[in-house]
């Protein structure tokens, strides 16, 4: 047989070839290898954004799963005898008692429920900044508007996820969370009551809410983030990462480092980076010490009752909504709560479906890969800001109480401000932003078109000074030059060449009106033309 | 994709095109674009690239980090075996922090962290650095494959005869909607239906009010000026199976007014002595009223802050409370005990579509 020969020439090669060969020929990886092996990575600050949020949880995985090992996720009632002193003797739950031992008796067991903590705050804010980057490079566009929406759900089951998690302790301050998420529930009109008593297996808090969200933070959630995650990467490779213009950087190409060896390190180390550094944080700063905090007695509270600072806009919608309830025919609508029940999914969707907005405005089909200068696109640019402002006003109105103390400010003046803010900080703030980058497009124009101001101050024969521009490189002209603009949508003519009239519709009309907003005069500076450009390039005398 | 080259060198489609210098394509005939794309500008080499030194001294420090993370391993095994883990110590400027805690973090921070600087440092200055080229490929299919693919689905579907023969289509759609109500139905059980079960609490005419705080029931006298007293009905300790429930809605907190101070009649009437009660529990989403301002005899949810003033039926003064907080009617027994004269004449905490 002509196997023997083959053997005989395999023995030779090393023992990873060899296991290589043995997988190629069961799962065909070196067809996976050939596309992927030496694929092309850009190099940009901001690329390593989304990795913290995917090594964030991994993170939280890893402490996750050993957490799981010594945790009860149970609300029997016992009396504490654990090695903590203050509680000895009170009563909790056993989900309370078995995270003081976490803390207190199993070694290295604060450390992983710190890390654990501090890894979801931060995956939390990675894969927030992360998606405003996608946002303000437009990197959301055709083709990746899937994946887009594939990066918010993650981030907004990452909430709940986190939600969820920090309530398993059973600790006073999450049980008041708990309490909050039972109010809100209850507000839904013919149905809250209901739902609350399916959640909570009866009246709250009652005693399966801690083995539910046990259920739903180590295996419903995580299972369907994971998921996620791995579509999220495999698009990432299929569409290849976007790039910033440049010298020889365009559309069609993709400039950077392969993945092995340079990526495999850079971001192999980059994970061993952000664990060091959480491990270090979790060692060095206390996160939920709930051992100061208590068990949780729903007729107890404590002042300063914050959520983590990712559920802090919808506490900020919660606290700022006026009191508003309707009593009619025997039933009540308790607007006062279910407003901003309602609103807080909608300040999410308003980001979420942005891109499709976008697309449709501009009808452009194409594919975009290259990543845009937030400047280049001050509508959306000012959108996003809008946005975020948006966000952080609730955020403020979530931490009202601390506004409020640590600037001795009243509380009623913040809450306010936060109920007019809602409505006109992002308006202000949109408006701001937008000149802003209009601003930095005209100085882009002037540079390419004048070069760049030296510094150098020269006395002309009869006596003007004048300062002396440098002309930029060709690469920076390229550079500055290499965003496209859309003209604004025309409606066309009213009637045809037969003088039959055309019926537009109205949402025609408005796409109309909305790209005239993006694109039209007041919203862009139309770039410098080859002809701009020779005009004053070859008229000398012209400083 | 690109077909990986020999070692060393770059594949053929990754190598950086020619680059052009615009200066010349301005000399060239026809409109030149100012603006043109000069292409890849050329690599330029790092110290490590062009000095043997430099690249061994990049060597060591790669293996220096690697070197210091196993160092950091061993030390957090060590820390694991030698702190005892109640031992407290003051760091400056921490101040005062669990040693096991600290060490074991410090420790493996830097275990994690060097290997991660190893690595980052190693790609950085030795492995290339040259930058190379992917072609990219439209993701739609090209026309002739898109066109295939929809003949062939076509084709599928007409041997299935999914769109000629209705019934079974329809029946199919039927079914197929149906199933997933057994799912539906399953989760009945998650709980009780609601019934009046929030409308009702755990006091009735008759019961004690007991001090929570000292499991003694109240007189009187026991309620002094200018401080919250907080109550729970008597019968109800925290070894009962559902304390957390009904305390979640019998917390009843107490506090004494001059009578004339007292603006609401219905208070009035229900209170004792000036003393009037009050649920706790706030009717916004339900977290306990707890901060009693003693000049106003205003009281503010730490949760949300809403405030009712509690000379005016607890009425709300400012925040995104719904309504007043319930009233409980109190009079005094023969022995001299506080005690309720009924349940709450309405359903306690947040609102809710039935509450009325």
């Amino acid at each position: 047989m002509s196997n023997a020969t083959d053997t005989a020439q395999k023995k030779k090669a090393p023992a990873g070839e060899r296991v290589a060969d043995w997988a190629d020929g069961r799962l065909g990886i070196y067809t996976l290898a050939k596309a992927n092996m030496r694929k092309i990575f850009p190099d940009h600050w901001s690329f390593m954004l989304g990795e913290v949020a995917l090594y964030s949880f991994i993170i939280i995985i890893l402490t996750g799963v050993y957490l799981t090992l010594f945790f009860t996720p149970s609300m029997g009632e016992i009396e504490y005898h654990g090695s903590y002193v203050p509680m000895q003797g009170i009563k909790m739950s056993e989900a309370y008692a078995s995270t003081l031992d976490i803390s207190f008796d199993v070694r290295g067991g604060l450390l992983m429920r710190q890390i654990h903590h501090w890894a979801a705050l931060l995956f939390l804010a990675a894969m927030f900044v992360h998606m405003m980057r996608v946002f303000f490079t437009g990197a959301f566009r055709k083709p990746r508007e899937i994946n887009w929406l594939f990066g918010f759900l993650l981030f907004v089951l990452g909430m709940f996820t986190g939600f969820t998690g920090y309530s398993l302790p059973d600790d006073l301050l999450s049980g008041t969370g708990v309490r909050f998420m039972e109010g809100a529930i209850l507000s839904v009109p013919i149905v809250g009551s209901y739902l609350s008593m399916f959640l909570f297996g009866g009246e709250f808090p009652g005693h399966d809410v801690i083995p539910r969200f046990f259920a739903v933070h180590v295996l419903l959630l995580p299972g369907i983030m994971l998921a996620l995650l791995v579509a999220h990467l495999i698009l990432v490779f299929y569409h290849k990462h976007t790039q910033f213009a440049g010298p020889g950087r365009n559309n069609r190409n993709v400039v950077g480092m392969p993945l092995l060896p340079v990526y495999m390190a850079k971001a192999g180390g980059f994970f061993f980076l952000v664990f060091g550094v959480i491990a270090v944080i979790s060692a060095v700063f206390t996160i939920n010490p709930i051992w100061v905090l208590g068990p949780y007695r729903p007729d107890q509270v404590s002042t300063n009752a914050q959520p983590d600072w990712y559920m802090g806009f919808s506490e900020g919608l919660i606290r700022a909504m006026p009191g508003w309830e309707i009593n009619l025919w025997g039933h009540t609508l308790a607007l006062g709560v279910f407003v901003p029940l309602i609103i807080f999914p909608m300040v999410l969707a308003a980001i979420a479906v942005y891109p499709f907005i976008e697309s449709w405005v501009t009808g452009d089909k194409r594919e975009h890969h290259i990543a845009q200068r937030p400047r280049n696109a001050p509508t959306r640019t000012g959108f996003g800001a809008a946005w975020i402002s948006w966000y952080f006003v609730l955020l403020v109105g979530g931490g009202n109480d601390l506004w409020a103390t640590h600037f001795h400010l009243s509380i009623n003046s913040i809450t306010w401000f936060v109920r007019i803010g809602f409505f006109v900080v992002p308006l202000v703030v949109f408006w701001c932003t937008r000149r802003i980058c209009l601003g930095l497009q005209r100085r882009d124009r002037e540079k390419v078109l004048h070069g760049r101001e030296s510094g150098i101050i020269k006395r002309l024969p009869h006596g003007e000074f004048v300062e002396v521009h440098e002309p930029l490189t060709q690469d920076e002209l390229h550079t500055l030059t290499a965003h496209e603009q859309y003209q604004p949508r025309e409606i066309g003519p009213q009637t045809d060449d037969n003088g039959v009239e055309r019926k537009v519709g109205r949402v025609e009309k408005l796409r109309a009106r909305l790209s005239k907003g993006y694109y039209g005069e007041q919203a862009q500076i139309p770039k410098p033309s080859a002809s701009e450009y020779e005009e004053i390039t070859s008229g000398h005398g012209h400083h | 994709m690109s077909s990986q080259g020999p070692d060393e060198n770059v594949s053929e489609d990754k190598q950086p095109e020619e680059r052009r210098s615009g200066v010349e394509r301005a000399g060239g005939g026809g409109a030149p674009d100012p603006f043109a794309d000069p292409g890849l500008p050329p690599h330029e080499p790092r110290i490590q690239d062009i000095d043997e030194g430099a690249a061994k001294r990049s060597e060591r420090a790669v293996a220096l980090l690697f070197a210091i993370s196993m160092l950091a391993t061993v030390a957090f095994i060590a820390s694991y075996v030698a702190f005892p883990i109640d031992k407290i110590v003051y760091v400056w400027p921490i101040g005062r922090v669990s040693a096991l805690n600290l060490s074991l973090g410090v420790t493996l921070g830097i275990a994690l962290f060097c290997i991660g600087a190893g690595a980052v440092h190693w790609a950085r200055t030795l492995m290339s650095d040259q930058e190379m080229i992917d072609e990219r490929h439209s993701v739609a299919a090209e026309p002739e494959m898109e066109a295939k693919v929809k003949s062939d689905f076509v084709q599928g579907a007409k041997e299935s005869g999914f769109g000629r023969r209705k019934l079974i289509r329809n029946t199919m759609f039927g079914a197929v909607a149906l199933v997933p109500l057994s799912g539906v139905v399953l989760l009945r059980d998650l709980g009780p239906l609601p019934e009046n079960k929030l409308r009702h609490t755990l006091w009735s005419k008759g019961k004690l009010l007991v001090n929570e705080n000292t499991n003694q029931p109240l007189r009187p006298e026991d309620i002094s000026v200018g401080s919250l007293t907080f109550a729970k009905p008597e019968g109800l300790e925290e070894d009962d199976h559902d304390f957390h429930s009904e305390i979640a809605k019998a917390s009843l907190m107490l506090v004494r007014l001059e009578p004339n101070d007292i603006k609401d009649k219905r208070e009035l009437d229900w209170s004792h002595e000036g003393i009037v009660a009050y649920s706790k529990i706030c009717t916004h989403v339900g977290c306990p009223v707890s901060l009693y301002e003693q000049q106003t005899h205003h009281v503010l949810c730490p949760c949300h802050q809403s405030t009712f003033d509690l000379t005016d039926g607890a009425r709300v003064l400012f925040g995104p409370a719904g309504h007043p907080l319930p009233q409980l009617k109190i009079s005094v027994n023969k022995d001299g005990y506080l005690e309720a004269q009924d349940d709450f004449q309405e359903p306690v905490g947040p609102s809710f579509w039935e509450r009325g």
